[in-house]
């Protein structure tokens, strides 16, 4: 039994989220067999990969069908590979949710995306309804294709392996889809998905010029920057910004919520948080019941306070 | 050129209820409670409305799989401006791949240039089903789709990815799921319901179709995630720093 973990990479650096998946990778593979990397890309991306401990053998896909992870010549090269692997496995960020389903189709099996825990090689347990339930779901399918949380599995270390690289032959490119362009967030600080700490603004904010209040606080923590879908639909940040069921899943040490209600959509992205801190001026707010320390006040006076407590 | 657009949508939970985990432990209580159409469905049914209405699309056919109840879903469909409505009965709760294998045998059938449907339903999360179709079918996918421009026989859909956005051109036929930011759904005028009630609604079995929807996931239990413990209220921003660094020691 060997397991294929895709890799996916941005701008040439393999994802944290990525790690995560070779984590849950490794959970499957240790009873049995190797574990397998599949990453698209130039060299740089590949020795990345075989770097990281547990791997055995990294599968390069290199050329222009596969440089911009387009679901349809990917999901063909997961399925002219399955056979040789009992488990593929990915991250459930964007791009393994776009590619493992289709090329779940293409193997004739029901995917079992967003996995929180392993039980064993068949049995996994996955939230349901935003998180309001778990489910435990056991594969009868000949080969399982799995998306994993990152935020429920620790990121494997970027150091320390050495894995042979092997070039794959990506299946003839059809001309069903070309990429375009991409229009990337530009930020300093930490990827939400990753972030010790994040704040977080939503509809409390009132406005673009207002969210901009959370920067002081949020370079004084090493914090990334999260929002509710309210402040996103009224455009105070960009839509990578939101955390929630339809957005990122993130489970920092601190997570500090505020002007944010608290409805269930954005409790399920962010309700594993260690620590959860909530400043709203509403004592009724739903997020009050979620939250390790509740601060009842104005935000707009609260900011300025607690940059100064923090010296 | 005349378009066809076949738009999926399904009967869930109402996203404003919170779920309550059966006593069984074999899934979530859904008699008595509010069902509605799935959000992102209702955003498909947006798209290929407005689709219409700019003259791009010619006809839309909503499809539904599931209950006699789904009927609701379809109606609703048909009062934001679906032209007709297909129901693949069934007590099953198919799974995406069941879905995804009846709605291949619908194109077949209907012979769309799109099919646009939500990105996840809200129930299970998935968000598999217009992969799988796209899979299934051959055919390009423009997936968490925030903007669609049809043009020379092709698809521009702006998708929402990780880092921002990405933008891909797809050959149509072509598979679009909906992200939230694609549009504002309507709400069906009273008119418009009333005229939803005459449009045609097909009803049909999925071995109609000649599709085995038995799912491949066995469930073996369903249970409500750890609560949290209750907080505490601070008096200040003093205390909350304070509190976060000597007692949850995270700052």
């Amino acid at each position: 039994m060997t397991v294929l973990v895709f890799l996916d990479h941005e701008s040439g650096t393999i994802r944290q989220a990525s790690r995560s998946a070779v984590t849950a990778a490794l959970e499957l593979g240790k009873s049995a067999g190797d574990v397998h990397a599949l990453v698209t890309g130039d060299a740089a991306v590949a020795d990345a990969a075989a770097k990281i401990p547990g791997i055995a053998k990294v599968l390069r896909a290199a050329g222009a069908a596969v440089a911009h992870e387009l679901a349809e010549p990917l999901a063909a090269l997961i399925a002219d590979l399955a056979p040789s692997y009992s488990h593929i496995v990915a991250a459930a960020g964007a791009t393994g949710k776009n590619v493992l389903p289709r090329a779940a189709a293409l193997l004739d099996v029901q995917p079992i995306p967003d996995v929180v825990s392993i039980i064993d090689a068949e049995t996994f347990v996955r939230p349901i309804y935003a998180g309001s339930a778990l489910a435990t779901v056991k594969s009868a399918d000949a080969y399982k294709v799995v998306t994993v949380r990152a935020s429920s599995f620790d990121p494997a270390p970027a150091e320390g392996g050495s894995a042979v690289v092997e070039q794959v032959t990506v299946p003839d490119g059809s001309a069903l889809s070309e990429f375009v362009s991409i229009e990337l967030s530009k930020s300093e600080r930490p990827e939400l998905e990753s972030a010790r700490v994040i704040v977080s603004g939503g509809r409390g904010l009132q406005n673009q010029e207002n969210f901009k209040l959370l920067d002081p606080l949020a370079d004084r923590l090493g914090a990334a920057i999260g929002a509710s879908r309210a402040a996103v639909d009224a455009g105070f940040v960009p839509n990578d910004y939101q955390v929630g069921q339809t957005g990122k899943i993130v489970a920092p040490d601190l997570y500090i919520a505020i002007g944010i209600s608290g409805a269930i959509q954005h409790l399920a992205g962010m309700k594993d948080s260690k620590v959860i801190v909530a400043i709203n001026k509403d004592p009724e707010a739903p997020i009050f019941q979620v939250a390790d320390y509740g601060l009842v006040a104005d935000l707009f006076e609260v900011l300025p306070q607690l940059e100064a407590a923090l010296g | 050129m005349s378009m066809k657009v076949l738009v999926p949508v399904k009967r869930v939970i109402d996203f404003n209820i919170k779920p309550r985990v059966k006593a069984d432990g074999m899934g979530v209580e859904t008699a008595g409670v509010k069902m509605s159409m799935n959000p992102f469905d209702e955003i498909a049914v947006e798209e290929a409305v407005r689709l219409k209405e700019k003259g791009v699309a010619t006809e839309i056919v909503a499809v539904s799989i599931g209950v006699q109840q789904s009927q609701d879903t379809l109606r609703t469909a048909l009062a934001m401006g679906a032209d007709r409505a297909i129901l693949v009965l069934t007590d099953v709760a198919v799974e995406p791949l069941g879905v995804a294998k009846v709605l291949k045998a619908l194109v077949a059938k209907e012979s769309p240039d799109l099919v646009i449907l939500g990105k996840q339903a809200i129930d299970d999360d998935m968000n598999a089903t217009g992969q799988m179709l796209a899979g299934l079918l051959g055919w390009a996918q423009g997936t968490f789709a925030s903007r669609i421009e049809i043009a020379d026989g092709r698809a521009a859909v702006t998708r929402e990815i990780d880092g921002g956005l990405e933008t891909v051109s797809l050959a149509l036929p072509a598979i679009v799921t909906a992200d939230l930011r694609l549009n504002e759904p309507r709400y069906a005028s009273l008119p418009n319901i009333m005229k939803a009630r005459k449009k045609p609604l097909e009803t049909l079995a999925p071995a109609d179709l000649g599709v085995d929807v038995t799912p491949r996931l066995t469930i073996v239990s369903v249970a409500e995630p750890p609560a949290r413990k209750a907080g505490v209220k601070v008096a200040s921003a003093e205390d909350l720093v304070a509190r976060l660094r000597n007692e949850a020691k995270v700052i």
